[in-house]
């Protein structure tokens, strides 16, 4: 019975990765996702895996319930929208929610970008996939039949139930004794890896760009935990001068000021040459800002380090600009006419959440 | 098989417990108990109880959210029973004794209650097996015709499942199997009237005044009208409709059948909820309470029992509500508080210290327990003093705060919202119409509009499967907002238009 259950759960499982796959586009862009996190997966909502019927609407809310109170008095708080049907008699029309590992998510994440795995660099760091036949399965392809455990099984049932005749040794294995080989794909992530983030929070970022950047940074993570052992976070925050902050900050802090990128830049380069020596980590910069810098030659000295530095030392330099409602500034498309063939420099631009997909394949599809 | 002979110490429970039952008077087919672990329970309760189901995502996908809500722990089964009979119940393995005589004594009510109550009485009582064959015709259609295909129609199916007639199986509709061809002959022979026979001519007026020829030929044009309209009457089991006459390939007629066929046996469960669990709590209290609880149990059990009848002011809890209801209709049949003079009676006190000492009260709840279901319960038991004493009020959603809040403790405003919620199962009315539609072969279907709006995307995308089963355009006449509107689905484009 126990298999007949776990077949239905199987293809609900797959079920629900397909939709998911389907709507990933959307789901990417959404914050939501990132309050749903629990440690190990996130939960997603799924409306459409319900079976469509022809069932009465739930704005009119209403029902019959039973208790202390008078008439006005609130018994139940709302949902804000159509579906809620929490109160009430009525079983709820609820919006079902799954719970996807992170793993798994990274892996639809991966298949639906087409993201190459990432090649860490450094003879240290190597990921081993393995098939290994360890298990032994009631279920499974006829060549991989374990015909030792099969006869075994078979001899263990006929000898319980007395068929079993010394004189005349007949085993016939029956459907149930029939055994398997079954086998584990192992990983075996080696390496670590570390992420330096660096924003720009000066006036012109405002809560909507430090969104986009969070979500960003959702789906990299996503995706990065998925391919390293173990993964450190740095933040950086930048106007005119860079400071290293905790994640809390990053997010909400918002200065005046102008914008000096270079000082984010040389505060990465203090952070890897202090603590994160390349040849024993992996490491990923992902720098976003709206793209405008201050004059007085910044920029080339940002160019300069990148190039003589920074991207000699990272798996993978990405920058993301976000357009602001001052719009976008030209650091974009500076950096791509100086650095724009560099192998491990990717640059993105995400005017909103619609383009966050894109980027996350732009940043992450070198496989670096 | 599996083994299902309980533990010693169950087994000498369950047999007193069988003792007292049936001393109180119930009946009910042999049951069969077994002891399970808490994943195989949840396992057996995602198929709905049976063992045995075809495959299908849905019950993978309510065993998921069954193990979460354990995990969670906002949900517990303790027992579960299906109508079968000999019945099988599943106890959870590792309760306690008392526990577990509660439960035993609960399921005895409920097995009682499926062997007795007329809306049970048509119910397949081998449906463990039909079950079983059910699965295994479904698992050869997956071999021949592959595991999407078949699924992807199940899916389909199951969106239409709530479109059967709950009251069918008691009531002999000819019209569901009529037989009428969808295509009639165009040229029908005009309209003659000729009156009754005259002898003679000039008695013509008075024979066939020309009153009479008019009525005549209007009841044979409404007449052959009729016989053109294809349904004859709007038919609300719109599966059977289907299965008549969707031209559905064979394998596809054996799902929906299947389908259709599941779809009736769980039926009744859903039209006696309130009535059938208040009467198994009514009697797991009755057998506890006066002859199985041992002096050193009863604190377990009254802890038990009233989470079972746990009142939240946004749930209305069934168990609670039929097991009120069942021990007030017992008191009100002891006492005599029914009839004329006791309705009539406009002295409060009086009426409330009214007690003829009738002792009418078990047989009247055997009764209620044959003859009954929810709606009928509630329409004819649920009395304003009852819905005083049980602080029964209805609520509505209010937009602007986001709130749940109370709106009325009218006695007919409650049982109006009670009943309504409960009519149909809280489900809409749904007819064909007509099955040849514009003389064109479509569906026609008519949604009888009862105050409550469809949620239209639900039903856009139901008109998406029953046009994969129709193959035609299909219409739904219903109401949007106080407007008649038609929703159609044309097989590639889904339009809404106003009608009349």
């Amino acid at each position: 019975m126990a298999n007949r259950v776990e077949r239905d759960l199987n293809r609900f499982r797959q079920i629900v990765r397909g939709k998911i796959k389907q709507d990933l586009r959307k789901y990417m862009s959404q914050g939501e996702m990132i309050g749903r996190q629990g440690r190990r997966y996130v939960s997603i909502p799924l409306p459409q895996i319900d079976i469509p019927q022809f069932r009465f609407g739930q704005k009119q809310g209403s029902g019959v319930g039973q208790g202390d109170g008078d008439v006005g008095d609130p018994i139940a708080q709302g949902n804000g929208q159509d579906g809620s049907g929490e109160a009430g008699d009525q079983a709820g029309q609820h919006v079902i929610e799954v719970d996807v590992t992170l793993e798994e998510l990274a892996q639809i994440l991966g298949e639906e970008l087409q993201l190459p795995n990432i090649e860490p660099r450094g003879k240290k760091n190597i990921i081993a996939e393995k098939d290994r036949y360890t298990g032994i399965a009631k279920v499974g392809p006829d060549s991989l039949r374990h015909f030792k455990r099969s006869y075994r099984e078979a001899l263990k049932r006929q000898i319980a139930t007395g068929e079993y005749d010394p004189d005349n040794p007949v085993i016939i294995p029956i459907r149930d004794d029939i055994r398997y080989r079954s086998w584990k794909t192992t990983l075996l992530p080696e390496s670590n890896a570390v992420i330096i983030y660096a924003m720009d929070v000066s006036g012109s970022m405002g809560t909507e760009q430090k969104e986009l950047v969070r979500i960003t940074a959702f789906w990299i993570e996503t995706w990065l935990r998925s391919q390293y052992k173990s993964i450190d976070i740095r933040y950086i925050v930048h106007d005119a001068a860079a400071k290293e902050v905790d994640q809390q900050t990053f997010y909400h802090l918002r200065e005046g000021g102008g914008t000096k990128i270079s000082s984010a830049y040389k505060l990465a380069l203090r952070l890897i040459e202090e603590r994160y020596p390349p040849d024993d980590w992996n490491i990923y910069c992902f720098h976003f800002s709206d793209g405008d810098n201050w004059g007085g030659g910044d920029t080339r000295e940002c160019v300069e380090l990148l190039r003589t530095h920074l991207l000699p030392k990272v798996n993978l330099f990405c920058y993301g600009q976000v357009r602001s409602l001052y719009g976008s500034g030209r650091f974009a498309h500076d950096l791509e006419e100086y650095l724009g063939h560099v192998d491990n420099l990717v640059i993105s631009e995400i005017a909103d959440r619609e383009d966050i997909y894109d980027t996350i394949k732009d940043f992450l599809g070198k496989g670096k | 098989m599996r083994n299902t002979k309980l533990p010693p110490e169950l087994q000498a429970a369950w047999d007193e417990i069988d003792r007292y039952a049936r001393d109180f008077g119930l009946d009910y087919f042999p049951i069969s108990f077994e002891v399970l672990d808490y994943r195989t329970l949840y396992e057996i309760a995602a198929f709905d109880g049976f063992p045995t189901r075809y495959p299908h995502w849905r019950f993978g996908m309510a065993f998921d959210q069954l193990i979460k809500g354990h995990t969670y722990g906002l949900s517990i089964i303790y027992e579960m029973v299906i109508n079968n009979n000999p019945s099988y119940a599943y106890l959870l393995e590792g309760n306690e004794l008392t526990t577990q005589k509660m439960v035993m004594a609960h399921v005895a009510g409920h097995v009682d209650f499926f062997k007795n109550n007329f809306w049970f009485s048509h119910t397949n009582r081998h449906m463990l097996d039909t079950m079983a064959n059910h699965a295994v015709r479904i698992q050869k259609l997956i071999d021949r015709y592959g595991y999407d295909t078949v699924e992807d129609f199940i899916d389909t199916c199951l969106s239409l499942e709530n479109l059967i007639d709950y009251h069918a199986p008691y009531i002999r509709r000819p019209e569901a199997q009529t037989e009428v061809p969808v295509t009639q002959d165009e040229d029908a022979a005009e309209l003659r009237v000729e009156g009754l026979r005259v002898e003679r001519p000039y008695m013509s007026p008075y024979i066939n005044p020309p009153e009479f020829l008019e009525e005549q030929r209007r009841r044979l044009e409404e007449e052959q009208r009729r016989s053109q309209r294809f349904p004859e009457h709007p038919q609300k089991d719109v599966l059977l409709f289907l299965l008549n006459y969707a031209p559905l390939e064979r394998w596809q007629h054996t799902v929906l059948e299947i389908i259709r066929d599941e779809a009736y046996y769980f039926a009744p469960q859903a039209m006696t909820k309130i009535l059938n669990e208040g009467w198994a709590s009514f009697w797991h209290s009755e057998i506890m309470t006066k002859r199985a609880a041992r002096a050193s149990e009863i604190i377990d059990f009254a802890e038990h029992h009233s989470s079972v009848v746990a009142t939240s002011p946004q749930r209305l809890n069934p168990y609670k509500l039929g097991l009120e209801l069942l021990r007030d209709i017992e008191e009100r049949w002891n006492k005599g508080k029914f009839g004329k003079e006791y309705e009539e009676c406009d002295d409060v006190v009086a009426k409330r210290n009214w007690d003829r000492q009738l002792g009418l009260g078990r047989q009247k709840i055997f009764e209620v327990r044959r003859f009954h279901n929810d709606i009928t319960f509630i329409d004819e038991f649920l009395t304003p003093e009852f819905a005083l004493e049980q602080k029964l009020f209805t609520f509505r959603y209010n937009r602007d705060t986001d709130l749940y809040e109370i709106a009325s403790r009218e006695f007919e405003e409650i049982k109006r919202q009670l009943l309504f919620r409960l009519t149909n199962f809280g489900q809409p009315f749904i007819y064909v119409e007509d099955g040849n539609y514009a003389n064109r072969g479509e569906l026609y279907l008519r949604h009888r509009h009862e105050g409550v709006d469809l949620r239209i995307d639900y039903a856009r995308d139901t008109l998406r499967n029953l046009f994969k089963i129709w193959k035609r355009p299909v219409h739904l006449e219903t109401v949007v907002d106080e407007r008649k509107k038609l929703l159609t689905f044309d097989g590639r484009d889904y339009s809404e238009r106003r009608i009349e």
